[in-house]
């Protein structure tokens, strides 16, 4: 009897070795060692294709710290998550409130506001771009009707990123409207019921039940974006050339790794900056965790 | 009196909602409307020119012929279709054995797969490309697919839901004589079905909106997927914006059309993907 028992279980043993394998073998290969790999590169001066790496010690450290375009990176790349992440999480939740009622065409509403999500960001750029151009933009050419200066929204420095923020929240609110609407259909219609019995007003019972029992759906759709917003390319990289005059106020973290890595051929200092971008992302997700405890509550 | 009100507060929320609807579709419709117009046409200083006098389609001719959009079109389809094969199959085998086999290790393992999933991925792009490059396999279907073999992702999610079916499944199953494979296959995988798609549908927008990989890896016109290609189509027409519309709606609406086909899918599927994790 004991016998069979610890056979049966060292059969168990075989299948979940087996059954793990191809998927720990591929994430060995492909990310495992890699990251790895692009710590070790960090060191090095990596010559044109991956031949001949010379070690180098901490200098591509040093002369990050000493490269403006880096810091200029870094305070675009938290000021874009700044402005994207409480705009997508309070529009996508007004929205999703809104789309909780019973409504007439709620179903044809959530479809449409979807439809930004299913589309590739480098043709969304592309066409928001044309809506900003400078003279036939279908939103400079309104501005300048109704008797106001035009805006250069993609060029001038002050406002690019602002811009880019825009096509961002534009394109994601309805991915996580979709999440948060799953999180309200879940809160039971009596506790609605029971707190107007008790005098509640609706804006009493937004923040009062709503919120609380939401909570873990909007700090999904806040990590998400957070982290999504912190890796920030394809928008900026469609939108902004590396000779535009906005480009240092723009330039996020993401796309100066890829023009140095993969532009200027320059890995070495391109597995750098992912250092930093790993380390603030690091940072980030520890104030998160913290911040999780005290505001999130889980049924 | 309160019907009034409500009546009142209906038409503010259904005028609300217009208005957002109306912000997130019209960038379509002007890109749709701008492709059929002349350059004069769409730099005519009259917005109220909504539509295009003659309807041409000489845009999209040019664009796609100039572009090889058929290799494009191919390219991203096969890029989808192989990456979704691969999550699918190596993600469903190892989360069912994250979820409900014990074995030696598994802890360890599966930290492994958490690191994957919390670490930016641009960590693992330059080893990645330097990989598919000894390997003399840039400009090819591998190559962009080979990022997408394996899904971390889909493993903590997959996980999830073999997590919330009930022990007693697999006790009868071995009861009628299933071995842990068999189990897995033929009464466990079916019970996931809504899993499945959901990681489906999330990996193929994932591929079909990635941008930078192929840009990296396959750099030949002809070897580019529908993103890629975007950024090379748009240095090349630079501010013939009825091309570049056009580029861009060929480039949208094979998605649009599957998003529009199976809408309740994709929005299930991208809703429990907020909900398990």
């Amino acid at each position: 009897m004991h016998r069979k028992h610890t056979k049966a279980k060292i059969n168990e043993w075989f299948w979940g070795w087996f059954m793990i394998a191809p998927m720990m073998i591929g994430l060995m290969v492909l990310n495992i060692i890699p990251a790895f790999q692009t710590l070790y590169l960090s060191f090095f001066k990596v010559g044109a294709f991956g031949r001949g790496n010379i070690f180098v010690g901490f200098d591509n450290y040093m002369k990050m710290i000493h490269d403006d375009q880096v810091w200029y990176a870094v305070g675009n790349t938290i000021k874009y998550t700044l402005i994207v992440v409480p705009a997508i999480i309070v529009l996508s939740m007004i929205i999703a409130v809104l789309l909780n009622n019973k409504l007439r065409g709620k179903h044809i509403y959530r479809t449409i506001y979807f439809i930004p999500a299913v589309a590739t960001p480098a043709a969304v750029a592309m066409v928001w771009r044309w809506l900003y151009n400078n003279y036939f933009g279908v939103i400079n050419v309104f501005i300048k009707k109704i008797g106001l200066q035009s805006v250069d929204w993609v060029n001038d420095p002050k406002i690019a990123l602002f811009s880019v923020a825009i096509i961002g929240i534009w394109s994601i609110v309805g991915y996580n409207m979709v999440i948060i609407l799953a999180g309200l259909q879940v809160i039971p219609n009596d506790y609605y019921e029971a707190s107007s019995i008790d005098g509640a007003s609706p804006v009493c019972q937004f923040f009062r039940i709503t919120v609380p029992l939401v909570s873990p759906a909007i700090f999904f759709v806040m990590i998400t974006s957070i982290f999504q917003s912190m890796q920030v390319f394809d928008i900026i990289y469609m939108m902004i050339d590396v000779t535009s005059p906005a480009y240092d106020k723009t330039v996020s973290l993401v796309y100066l790794f890829y023009n140095n890595s993969f532009k200027y051929m320059n890995q070495g200092y391109g597995s750098v900056i992912v250092m930093l971008l790993i380390v603030i992302v690091m940072v980030v997700t520890v104030i998160l965790v913290k911040m999780q405890r005290k505001l999130v509550n889980y049924m | 009196m309160d019907i009034k009100r409500r009546l009142l507060s209906r038409t503010f929320i259904h005028a609300f909602l217009i208005l957002g609807a109306g912000i997130m579709i019209l960038p379509f419709v002007w890109m749709v409307l701008t492709a059929f117009k002349s350059v004069a046409e769409s730099t005519s200083m009259n917005p109220f020119v909504f539509i295009p006098r003659i309807w041409r389609i000489e845009n999209f001719v040019e664009v796609i012929q100039q572009n090889n959009f058929f290799w494009l079109y191919y390219n991203t389809i096969a890029m989808i279709f192989w990456r979704v094969v691969c999550a699918l199959g190596f993600s469903s085998m190892a989360a069912y054995a994250f979820a409900r086999l014990k074995f030696p290790g598994r802890n360890f393992f599966f930290g492994l797969v958490l690191f994957q999933m919390m670490i930016p991925v641009q960590i693992f792009i330059i080893p990645q490309y330097l990989m598919v490059d000894k390997l003399g396999m840039r400009n090819t279907i591998f190559a962009l697919v080979f990022p997408g073999l394996v899904s971390a992702f889909g493993t903590f999610l997959l996980r999830q839901f073999f997590m919330g079916l009930p022990k007693e499944l697999e006790e009868s199953a071995k009861l009628d004589g299933c071995n842990i494979g068999q189990t897995f296959v033929w009464v466990m995988l079916p019970l996931v079905k809504s899993g499945l798609i959901a990681l489906g549908i999330f990996t193929a927008l994932f591929a079909f909106k990635d941008l930078m990989w192929p840009l990296i890896v396959n750099s030949r016109s002809e070897a580019a997927t529908l993103a890629s290609a975007l950024a090379k189509i748009q240095s090349a027409y630079s501010v013939n914006y009825p091309r570049l519309m056009a580029a861009s709606t060929l480039s949208l609406w094979p998605m649009m059309l599957i998003y529009i086909l199976f809408q309740k899918q994709f929005i299930q599927g991208i809703a429990t993907t907020g909900g398990k994790l």
